[in-house]
């Protein structure tokens, strides 16, 4: 993976197969520490202990297509490669939540990269899930949450073209706004 | 800066201009492989490729979906268009660029891309 949204792109897919229905994503940059971290909390049919314990191994997978699993050693990769951590808080019936926590200065640290596509493209292609996107840099936050969005269209689709250029252009302009320096 | 005020505005244009799409029975199923590989390999551009291209010619009978690994990784990003025939044909290593194509020729025009598809791809 080239950037981090990517990774995010990768392990909301694990809450989609793990039958979510709503889906967190949020990202807390603190500039003055150089620390940014990446959380993703679902609501799916979570992992039990021994479970999560073998995400976290390229190994395993639940799926028979293939005999390895990726998407998690990866995304843990890209934390502990920057000195960071990562951590799977799991819940049978309750949901999971993954956490990266990253050293923005330090030499191995990926880009952000594009999270606007990534966000628009998880709701373009999955309309009946709903998403709360959360950026925050140095305390200062945005939200953009899919059942608010939904309870404005009045049964139009959150997929429809206009809508989703409404949603893209709504995350990089708050996020300009966040990201400029107080 | 964007509001849901101005997502108002936009919810009524989009009332008024198209009828609100409706699964029916002769829709084009276009899915884009997005598990690890796929999405190491580029699916996201493509898969936002096809949305604009349908968006772009302003295509009703077209639904563009996502699954996860189907086993050929090595073929990523794979694309699999679906006909109401029951056709099913298998796109491999694709970009935003063959994407223009395979929808005006293959989406539109019912005429399959065959140098883009997994047939002429193999060895």
């Amino acid at each position: 993976m080239q950037e981090l949204s990517l990774n995010v792109l990768d392990i909301v897919q694990n809450s989609i197969k793990a039958g979510a229905s709503l889906v967190g994503i949020t990202l807390d940059r603190s500039r003055r520490d150089q620390t940014m971290s990446i959380e993703i909390s679902d609501d799916g049919c979570g992992m039990d202990e021994a479970q999560v314990a073998h995400v976290m191994d390229p190994f395993y997978t639940t799926r028979t297509t293939r005999k390895v699993g990726l998407g998690v050693p990866f995304f843990k990769m890209t934390a502990e490669m920057t000195g960071g951590s990562f951590s799977i808080r799991s819940q049978p019936g309750k949901g999971t939540t993954v956490r990266a926590f990253y050293h923005t200065d330090h030499i191995d640290m990926l880009p952000v990269g594009d999270m606007t596509a990534t966000i628009t493209t998880l709701i373009s292609v999955n309309p009946d899930l709903e998403f709360v996107y959360t950026s925050r840099v140095d305390g200062r936050e945005f939200v953009l949450d899919t059942r608010e969005i939904k309870a404005v269209l009045e049964g139009v689709p959150i997929h429809s073209n206009e809508v989703l250029l409404f949603i893209k252009d709504f995350i990089s302009e708050h996020q300009q706004a966040i990201d400029q320096p107080e | 800066m964007k509001s849901l005020e101005e997502l108002k505005a936009i919810r009524d244009k989009v009332k008024h201009s198209v009828n609100v799409r409706e699964e029916d029975g002769d829709a084009i199923r276009v899915v884009v492989g997005m598990a690890t590989c796929g999405i190491a390999a580029g699916a996201r551009p493509v898969l936002n490729a096809f949305t604009e291209e349908v968006a772009k010619r302003e295509l009703q009978n077209v639904s563009i979906t996502q699954t996860g690994c189907i086993g050929i990784c090595q073929y990523e990003p794979v694309v699999e268009i679906f006909t109401p025939d029951g056709q099913k044909t298998t796109y491999v290593k694709m970009t935003a660029e063959k994407v223009a194509r395979v929808v005006a020729d293959h989406i539109v025009n019912g005429n399959v891309v065959t140098e883009y598809t997994i047939g002429a791809n193999t060895k």
